[in-house]
């Protein structure tokens, strides 16, 4: 287990994205076709299919270039709300990680500038019932665990549970954001699709951290 | 006169993009309106390399500044990521009603309207909806936060005239030639004449210059207008838009 990311975790963590979204395609169109436009799964399989062509040819030199590469290719091949997104999560975490390693407050800060950027872009708020419920208790459980004095991966773990719990906690909701907005109380009962798939990514983020990626 | 701001018009559908391309274009002839629709591998959806291209071409094709309105959702989202990137102060976003905000912006556009200006034009199209939303419906969408629009939604006075008749204003009553009424192409003249002049110009009541009022009018074949100008302008401004209601806009 690192004390520290690298790149070498980026581009990991990127093909790991990839694969999850791919293996839980369907489940997220199910989520997005329930209180959305249904589109949620296939955009984002066809956008880290195309960030795994995009990573093939380039040569990044940083983490911060890895995510870059990810954040401009989502914003123009996902189409739906998802690409400026998490396009926009991506690219100001990317800014955040200019150096050759991150550590656990270097985790806490690239998901908080990632969650500024959803934030900044989609207006939401935590309760809204969107992907901003999985991301804001993900950088408050990295940054305790920073302050804890845990490792990058430990930090990341931390995370991801806190994004999982967070993705949960939609289930009651009544969206405030989106397309589920216009469903008022019929959105109850369904989970964000946004939310589950960015517990999905930052679940693989730990994984990959942990060697079981 | 010169139309040097250009319009990019961003839809989930290409059609519907292209749609209001071809209806705005109608409006104003010398203004650079493009379509942003679609996903650009004709999907529904928005590209941010469609909008990118789009913007960048105008300003290439010489545009002074490029106003983008979106439809909803994702085109929204789309369009901000891309005027983020850009960082470039001629491109600015009008959040306003797709159709209507493109028609008020092209004719603002038309009219040698800067960004502030043109955009604005956008925005007031809102008023266009407000008298016919009832209150509670109203309510409710911003209760569910779907509607920022709805809550900065100018009054109606943003499309009546601020001005109101005066003492001194120049009258003229007409009919209506056009058989098919004073629909969106002699609106469109209308409105441009008017805003040609340095006069301030009413019919029946509205602000000649807005093409929005003046369509909301709903003014049919034989339709009594009444004029009232006042300004330097007023006199001649009447004339010339008294010969343009003469020769039905140049319709039939």
């Amino acid at each position: 287990m690192a004390d520290t990311l690298d790149i070498a975790w980026a581009t990991d963590w990127v093909k790991a994205c990839a694969a999850v979204v791919a293996e839980h395609r369907m489940e997220l169109i199910d989520l997005d076709r329930a209180i959305g436009d249904g589109d949620h799964g296939e955009n984002l399989d066809r956008g880290f299919k195309a960030v795994l062509v995009k990573l093939e040819a380039a040569e990044p030199a940083t983490v911060g270039d890895v995510l870059k590469l990810v954040a401009t290719t989502l914003m123009s091949t996902v189409g739906g709300a998802a690409g400026p997104l998490y396009g926009t999560a991506f690219l100001r975490a990317a800014k955040t990680a200019d150096g050759a390693t991150i550590d656990a407050a270097g985790v806490a800060d690239l998901l908080a500038a990632g969650v500024e950027g959803i934030v900044a872009r989609g207006k939401a708020e935590v309760g809204d019932k969107t992907m901003v419920d999985a991301w804001a208790p993900a950088v408050e459980a990295a940054r305790a665990a920073a302050e804890a004095g845990k490792t990058a991966t430990e930090a990341l773990r931390a995370a991801a549970t806190a994004a999982r719990t967070g993705a949960e906690t939609t289930d009651p909701l009544v969206a405030r954001k989106g397309r589920a907005s216009y469903l008022g109380e019929r959105a109850i009962g369904h989970r964000d699709p946004g939310a589950e798939s960015s517990a999905m990514l930052l679940e693989a983020a730990a994984d990959v951290a942990e060697g079981g990626g | 006169m010169t139309a040097s701001t250009g319009l990019v018009l961003v839809s989930h559908s290409a059609q519907l993009a292209a749609g209001a391309v071809e209806v705005a274009a109608q409006m104003a002839p010398d203004v650079l309106v493009r379509a942003a629709g679609g996903t650009g591998d004709g999907r529904i959806g928005t590209s941010y390399d469609l909008v990118e291209q789009a913007v960048t071409g105008l300003l290439d094709e010489g545009a002074s500044a490029v106003v983008v309105l979106t439809d909803l959702g994702s085109a929204t989202l789309t369009a901000e990521s891309v005027l983020e990137a850009l960082d470039d102060e001629r491109v600015v976003l009008a959040d306003a009603p797709f159709v209507e905000g493109a028609v008020a912006a092209a004719v603002a556009a038309q009219s040698g309207g800067d960004a502030a200006a043109v955009r604005a034009a956008a925005l007031t199209a809102i008023a266009a909806f407000t008298p016919a939303v009832p209150a509670t419906a109203a309510e409710g969408a911003t209760a569910t936060g779907t509607s920022d629009a709805a809550v900065a939604a100018p009054s109606d006075a943003a499309v009546t005239a601020p001005w109101g008749a005066q003492d001194g204003a120049v009258r003229r009553t007409m009919v209506l030639r056009n058989r098919l009424g004073l629909h969106a192409r002699p609106a469109a003249m209308l409105a441009r004449k008017a805003a040609d002049f340095d006069a301030e110009i009413l019919m029946n009541g509205v602000d000649a210059s807005s093409v929005l009022a003046i369509m909301g009018l709903g003014l049919t074949g034989g339709a009594e207008l009444t004029f009232e100008a006042s300004g330097p302008q007023a006199d001649k401004a009447l004339e010339v838009i008294a010969a343009d209601v003469e020769a039905g806009f140049g319709e039939e």
